[in-house]
């Protein structure tokens, strides 16, 4: 099942290597976390130039149609340099979501801005309380001639405080945890009435609590089928996310095992311990099944296969108790200077750590792998 | 689990907790006391110990000890962590109060205990360099004796709280012919000694709690010499022992583990299907602490009948971390969402932080206490530890 990688996508991976390599190294990454706005324009200006925004998106709606694994290619290097700006958010969830349930006018009004980089967007679904199902909410829109009107809180919106846009979600109809009912909502960031909580993630970004008290919204996609159209964005999201855990986990394998051919302690290499081989082959292992899930994942997204979202909660479940282990024992086996800030060992362990939570930690995930094999 | 205690022993366990109860402060209860409080904040609990005579319950009387059986250390180590009081400085009291009364002279004894038991003086451990972490016996920093000063030159660096010290106790090279083993001294250094510097290292979880510290040229009175010169590697090793006997943490986790179960109960209701897995998981981890307690019950009842436990204490530094680092991680786990988001570091009230108080610290504690499988000897050099020395291997 090993991926051949057609020439165009083997371009499309070592332009993104070549851009990243050149202006993304760990100090670099450092100085954009450290700044006022906490990611680079700069840098999402040159991901636009580069193609980037453009790739996984359908040719019909202005995109380079490189469909999910472009994306794969695109997160996986990400990954590897622990990006910060919201391309997740803005091009794989906001994006399509607004690919997958937009109006022909809202594709001509929206994409086109995200393409050009011009516009950054996220998704706001979790509430209190709502843990990581995507049909609790408590969010309420109220029809008010063409538009709609939004009233309730948002948590933990990952990127809000720099984006333009929030697609939202909102109950138009029955109660809390009902599947049907829910739909989806285009929200200026700026709108009235909307007021925006900014706080620091654990992997150096930037999310906002979000209180919405009569806020105007356009709706996006049919009312009351937000949570199916949510259930396909997040089987994209996890694509991605999984894709930049597995670049995540292949840097820390390397960065662990170059130190253990280094570092010296009563005077033999530690890698040289048996004990600390074994674990690190126990990570190389992990590296590989993360990797061939996350293939798995990408190619069955692109043929947009039957059953794939219990294979995308597989995948986020599997990938992400490998990006665990591999992530405690990288640390672990630099000892000191794998707790530090300034080695990037921890900041990758940090990123994992977000992923994991991001959509639905591993323990959820393999519990809806289960109850969806059950439903089968 | 409790140990059967005489009736004496339960009218003592009664007044200790009386005591914290009536005397430990509010100011200190603060959401993280490792990194929130200010150094004069963290004495605070010390000072009141100090007056109460509780400050060392590990120390002979003649020195400043409560003179407390092998029983009565263990009901007050119990007390004190279940009730979630900041322990005093390990460094003082429990490492270098002791290496002092053992192998110090009188001068040494004179000078130093008396400002460790009051507090006045903040110490600090100088054992790991960058060359030596797992291997402390190459540590490289240099004393060469000149007249009646030895001039120290190196790099230490992991200190813990160094930025608060007064004093550093350094394990240096003295001979650098003989065999590295042999060739160590255990100096005590004046942190205001010119030729000290204080490097401050950022741990992943964002708070400063480990320092580098430069010493160039220090002259360190010869004085300051523990014991023999070169005979440094015991006193060292005797030091490690009283370090890794008190990991096993179990008031801490128990109390992590019940403030755990108030978060799961308050996050997940009891029909979402991660309730059962929590129920489950926290079940699994109270299970470790109930054997972990129980072994440590049995070998303090073995103590107290004048048996060693030896090298076996590397098991509950082993297990009394994985523990703690099981129970932070399933308490980031369990405030979901939340957990993606961290306090700034120094930390600010003013700042936002989203959901109820209860899991604003529990990224950085889940963080942070990565390290714990790391320092006092990490997990991996323990089990070799226990291989060699129990197991005979
Ligand atoms: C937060 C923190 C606070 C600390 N505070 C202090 C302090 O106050 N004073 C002080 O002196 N030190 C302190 N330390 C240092 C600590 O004791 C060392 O980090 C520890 O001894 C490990 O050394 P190292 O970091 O050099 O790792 P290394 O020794 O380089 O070890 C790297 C990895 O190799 C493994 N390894 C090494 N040898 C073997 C072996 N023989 N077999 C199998 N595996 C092996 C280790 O377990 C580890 O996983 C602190 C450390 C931390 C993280």
């Amino acid at each position: 099942m090993d991926i051949q990688f057609t020439e165009e996508q083997e371009l499309l991976r070592s332009s993104v290597q070549r851009l990243l390599r050149d202006r993304y190294d760990f100090d670099a990454r450092r100085k954009i976390v450290a700044s006022e706005d906490g990611f680079s324009r700069k840098h999402w200006a040159e991901f636009a130039e580069l193609g980037l925004l453009a790739a996984p998106f359908s040719e019909a709606a202005g995109g380079l149609g490189g469909g999910p694994l472009s994306t794969m290619i695109i997160m996986q290097e990400f990954g590897r340099h622990l990006v910060v700006e919201p391309f997740v958010e803005t091009v794989v969830v906001a994006g399509g979501l607004l690919e997958h349930a937009g109006s022909d006018a809202q594709h001509q009004a929206y994409i086109a801005d995200i393409i050009a980089g011009s516009k950054l967007w996220t998704l706001a679904w979790t509430e209190r309380g709502s843990r990581f199902d995507l049909a609790t909410v408590t969010t309420t829109a109220r029809r008010d001639g063409n538009d709609y009107v939004l009233t309730g809180e948002k948590t933990a919106v990952m990127a809000a405080p720099w984006a333009d846009y929030l697609i939202v979600s909102a109950r138009t109809s029955g109660h809390r945890h009902d599947r049907g009912g829910v739909s989806l909502f285009v929200v200026d960031r700026r709108a009235a009435n909307l007021d925006l909580q900014s706080f620091r993630t654990i992997d150096g970004r930037r999310a906002a609590e979000i209180s919405l008290r009569g806020v105007r919204g356009e709706l996006l996609g049919r009312e009351g089928e937000g949570v199916a159209a949510l259930e396909a964005c997040r089987n994209r999201a996890i694509g991605a996310l999984c894709a930049e855990a597995v670049g995540a986990i292949g840097e820390l394998n390397d960065a662990t095992l170059d130190y253990s051919k280094t570092r010296k302690q009563f005077g033999v290499t530690i890698g040289s311990f048996q004990v600390l081989q074994h674990r690190m082959v126990d990570m190389f292992i992990a590296h590989q099944e993360a990797l061939s899930l996350m293939q798995h994942l990408s190619l069955s997204l692109g043929d947009d296969e039957a059953g794939i979202s219990r294979l995308a909660s597989g995948a986020k479940s599997k990938i992400g108790y490998a990006g665990k282990f591999v992530a405690d024992q990288a640390v672990q086996l630099h000892g000191g200077m794998g707790m530090t800030d300034e080695l990037n060992v921890g900041h990758y362990f940090k990123r994992i750590s977000s992923i994991n939570i991001q959509f639905g930690d591993p323990a959820y995930h393999v519990l809806r792998y289960a109850q969806l094999d059950a439903a089968a | 689990m409790e140990l059967a205690l005489s009736p004496e022993d339960a009218a003592f366990r009664d007044e200790v907790r009386a005591f914290i109860k009536d005397n430990y402060p509010a100011e200190m209860r603060v959401p993280n006391p490792e990194t929130d409080l200010s150094k004069e904040q963290m004495l605070l609990w010390h000072r009141i110990l100090h007056e109460k005579g509780w400050i060392a319950p590990l120390w002979p009387k003649e020195y400043g000890g409560p003179g407390w059986s092998i029983t009565r250390r263990f009901i007050f180590e119990q007390e004190t962590t279940r009730a979630g009081t900041m322990p005093p400085l390990a460094f003082s009291v429990t490492m270098v109060g002791p290496v002092i009364y053992t192998f110090g002279n009188a001068a040494q004894k004179a000078k130093f205990l008396p400002r460790i038991l009051s507090g006045e003086d903040w110490w600090c451990q100088g054992y790991s360099e960058p060359g030596s972490g797992s291997d402390l016996a190459t540590v490289r920093t240099k004393a060469v004796r000149d007249g009646d000063h030895y001039i120290v030159n190196g790099h230490k660096t992991w200190t813990t709280l160094a930025q608060h010290a007064d004093w550093i106790f350094c394990l240096v090279r003295t001979d650098p012919a003989a065999k590295p083993q042999s060739g160590i001294s255990f100096l005590l250094i004046d942190m205001k000694s010119p030729g000290v510097t204080v490097r401050p290292i950022i741990t992943i979880d964002g708070s400063h709690e480990v320092n580098d510290v430069f010493l160039e040229n220090v002259r360190v009175p010869a004085e300051n010499l523990i014991g023999e010169e070169n005979k440094g590697w015991t006193y060292a090793k005797f030091l490690l022992g009283n370090e890794r006997t008190s990991m096993a943490g179990i008031g801490r986790s128990t109390r992590y583990l019940n403030r755990l179960k108030k978060i799961v109960k308050a996050e997940i209701p009891e029909d979402d299907p991660a309730h059962l897995e929590f129920i489950r998981d926290i079940a699994r981890v109270e299970l470790d602490v109930l054997a972990l307690e129980a072994t440590e019950l049995r070998v303090v009842a073995q103590m107290a009948r004048g048996i060693d436990p030896g090298p076996a204490a590397s098991l509950f530094k082993i297990r009394g971390t994985e523990i703690f680092q099981d129970i932070t991680e399933l308490t980031h786990r369990a405030i979901g969402n939340d957990g993606l988001a961290i306090r700034e570091h120094p930390v600010s009230a003013n700042r936002f932080m989203p959901g109820p108080d209860y899991g604003h610290t529990a990224s950085e504690k889940y963080l942070n206490s990565r390290k714990l499988s790391i320092y006092g000897g990490s997990n991996e050099i323990q089990r070799n530890i226990i291989a060699k020395a129990v197991l005979g291997l």
